[in-house]
């Protein structure tokens, strides 16, 4: 059914290096250390990032065409292609306003929350050192759940739509502060200590929401747990333009910080002595990650999943370079969340399943079967 | 010159460094020397700018090395830390290319420059053949020399090791160190190594810098510093050092307090003399240790 299609070539026969290897950051591959070849390789990062944009432009054609309407896909290509780049693509305009303006926007919704949740993750696990950490596990999505859960309770979701973003920014934002002080202490960031503290500030945060439930009417409670359970029914364009620069600046700041990513991940004492300017770059890793989360969950609740698993899928095929790993996994979190949410909306249609259910049944199978083929290029520790 | 002045060093209440205080002079090598927990380590990482004292300051050339930048100071003292790691799957020659950073400007990419320092840096280690390969499937004496590369790519005038032999075989260490020393007097490098092993100590360094819970007990030159009675006084060992031209070559073993009281009460210890006594045979220490370097057998040289 739905395959996340572009990390298909993970279970390709990886091609033999080229000749003498002259481009900088072309991974030759893995070789045990009595020279016998194993077979498995990275792929080269170049050549996947082409095929994860191509991807993502297929699967931005596929969740446009198919709904009540079936469009053909010829035509959508077109439409999408002649909007992207604001020409006149000379269609119907009956079929280029289902397009654009009633299935576009939640697809684009789709795109910039998975966008948004797999770069975070790529960065998350890389400060953290972990591969457990995500924006989920230190708290900042529940942060960024009770800032829009708060906006929705006070009537301010009502006001603007760029309330709701500004307020799980907020939200996430205080919680990744309140983490990363509990975590710090004479200006030294435990990273164990951090983690738990995210798990605690995430109960916490839980807790804070359900409690909320007790105090507000059956309407509100319904649009609060609907919010919650991780939706990207309705999403108009206002929701895609409010959460847009967020996402944008967040997901591009986290890129600006790659070099630093891979020195921290040989650990801080080492980064340090080489230059990196530590303590600042895990404050602006944590800013720009609660930036993009928290509008993320301010549009669509709570996604689990695609935070964890898209860097490590991505990691599996292309190796831990941020440089290629951040950009890869934007496009990959962006294809994924759009197929997903394709799903989640036509196998059982007319009724929507949760995007995060989806998300969940086709990314672990495909994320176990991965992992087992590929494991000896991971080691964490 | 690096100048440190009174470093206090605690964690929680525990005091690690308890007012240290020494002048390290350009062109050195220097080998810190102390039991377990006496302080090395941390010595090794507040010398080099890596941890902050409590109290006290490092000043590089009179400047402090606490107020220049992360960059600027990396473009002078690198650090390798005792178990050097990086994250799985970068290559080789990625991880020789971290050591640039601090000559990058912020987002710039690699400069003919850059690569140049990082082609002289694999080269000078001996890791150029494999700067294709994952760092993770190399072995710990490939992977030692590769971090040492990564240092040196930084092209610092300092270079603090904190114990590079410490998991290595005989061979590789006698690699390592004859390399770090060869690369000291070649580039005119101070360095600052902690270091385990007293013999090597002796054949390597020319400074000695022994600790003992936090304190210094002695600093200056290997010839003088290194004496039985200092071995005595900090690792409560009884040693014989062996001298060659009046310059410790090595260091044998006697016993420990422990076993000089079993003697002393009777039960006699035979292969442990008293008293050490003059050195009984220097034995055909050769006079330049790399030579000592043989193909290993099994292996391509």
């Amino acid at each position: 059914m739905i395959t996340p299609a572009p990390e298909k070539r993970a279970g390709e026969p990886a091609r033999p290096p080229a000749g003498p290897q002259t481009e900088r950051w072309s991974r030759p591959g893995r070789r045990p250390a009595d020279g016998r070849p194993s077979g498995l390789r990275y792929v080269r990062p170049a050549a996947v990032l082409a095929v994860l944009a191509a991807g993502l432009f297929a699967a931005v054609v596929l969740a446009t065409a198919v709904g009540v309407v079936a469009l053909p896909y010829g035509e959508t290509a077109r439409i999408v292609f002649a909007k992207l780049l604001g020409l006149s693509s000379g269609a119907a305009p009956a079929s280029e306003a289902i397009i654009w303006g009633v299935r576009m926007p939640r697809v684009a919704a789709a795109g910039l929350v998975g966008l948004a949740l797999a770069t975070s993750g790529a960065a998350m696990q890389a400060l953290f050192k972990n591969p457990l950490a995500s924006p989920d596990l230190i708290g900042v999505s529940t942060g960024g759940a009770v800032g829009a859960v708060a906006a929705i309770f006070l009537g301010w979701s009502l006001v603007s739509p760029w309330l709701m973003p500004a307020a799980a920014f907020a939200g996430a934002l205080a919680a990744a502060a309140l983490v990363y002080a509990l975590g710090t202490r004479a200006g030294r960031t435990d990273i164990a200590t951090l983690l738990l503290a995210g798990v605690a500030v995430s109960a916490f945060g839980g807790a804070l929401i359900s409690l909320l439930y007790h105090f507000v009417d059956d309407g509100v409670l319904r649009q609060i747990v609907y919010w919650l359970m991780g939706n990207l029914g309705g999403k108009r364009w206002e929701h895609v333009l409010a959460m847009a620069p967020f996402v944008g600046v967040g997901a591009m700041g986290l890129v600006l910080f790659s070099s630093e990513l891979n020195m921290l991940m040989g650990g801080e004492d080492d980064a340090k002595a080489m230059g990196v300017a530590v303590e600042r770059t895990k404050r602006w890793v944590l800013v720009l990650v609660a930036l993009s989360t928290g509008a993320a969950v301010s549009v669509a609740g709570i996604i689990g999943f695609v935070g964890l698993i898209v860097p490590h899928i991505l990691r599996l095929v292309i190796g831990p370079d941020h440089r290629w790993l951040l950009p890869a996994s934007g496009l990959a979190g962006a294809a994924f969340l759009i197929l997903a949410d394709l799903a989640a909306r036509t196998v059982f249609s007319p009724v929507e399943l949760r995007t995060g259910i989806v998300t969940a049944l086709c990314g672990a199978p495909f994320f176990l079967h991965l992992l087992m083929k590929r494991r000896e290029l991971v080691r964490w520790s | 010159m690096l100048t440190a002045e009174n470093i206090i060093y605690r964690v929680g209440d525990r005091e690690i460094l308890r007012g240290v205080s020494v002048r390290i002079p350009r062109g050195r090598f220097v080998g810190v020397v102390g039991p377990n927990g006496a302080g090395k380590t941390t010595l090794i990482r507040v010398l080099s700018g890596v941890a902050r004292p409590a109290a006290g300051r490092v000043l590089l050339e009179g400047r402090p090395l606490a107020g220049l930048r992360a960059r600027e100071r990396a473009r002078m003292v690198a650090y390798m830390s005792q178990n050097p790691s990086i994250g799985f799957g970068f290559t080789v020659e990625d991880v020789v290319a971290m050591g640039r950073y601090a000559h990058r400007r912020p987002l710039a990419p690699m400069s003919g420059a850059d690569r140049a320092a990082v082609a002289r840096a694999m080269a000078a280690t001996g890791v150029l053949p494999l700067r294709e390969r994952l760092v993770t499937e190399l072995s710990g004496g490939e992977r030692q020399r590769v971090f040492l590369a990564r240092t040196l790519a930084q092209e610092p005038r300092l270079l603090f090791l904190d114990e590079p032999t410490s998991d290595l075989d005989v061979r590789f260490q006698l690699e390592i160190l004859s390399l770090v020393r060869t690369l000291q007097r070649r580039r005119g490098l101070t360095v600052v190594m902690a270091i385990h092993d007293l013999t090597w100590a002796a054949r390597y360094c020319d400074d000695i810098l022994a600790l003992r819970d936090g304190r210094v007990v002695a600093y200056g030159e290997t010839g003088e510093v290194l004496t039985e009675s200092l071995i005595d006084d900090v690792f409560g060992v009884r040693s014989t050092v062996v001298r060659e031209n009046g310059a410790p070559v090595r260091v044998d073993f006697v016993g420990t307090d422990a076993e000089r009281e079993m003697a002393g009460k009777g039960d006699s210890a035979p292969e442990h003399e008293p008293e050490p006594g003059p050195a009984p045979e220097p034995g055909p220490a050769p006079a330049d240790v790399t030579s000592a370097l043989r193909p290993r057998p099994g292996r391509p040289a």
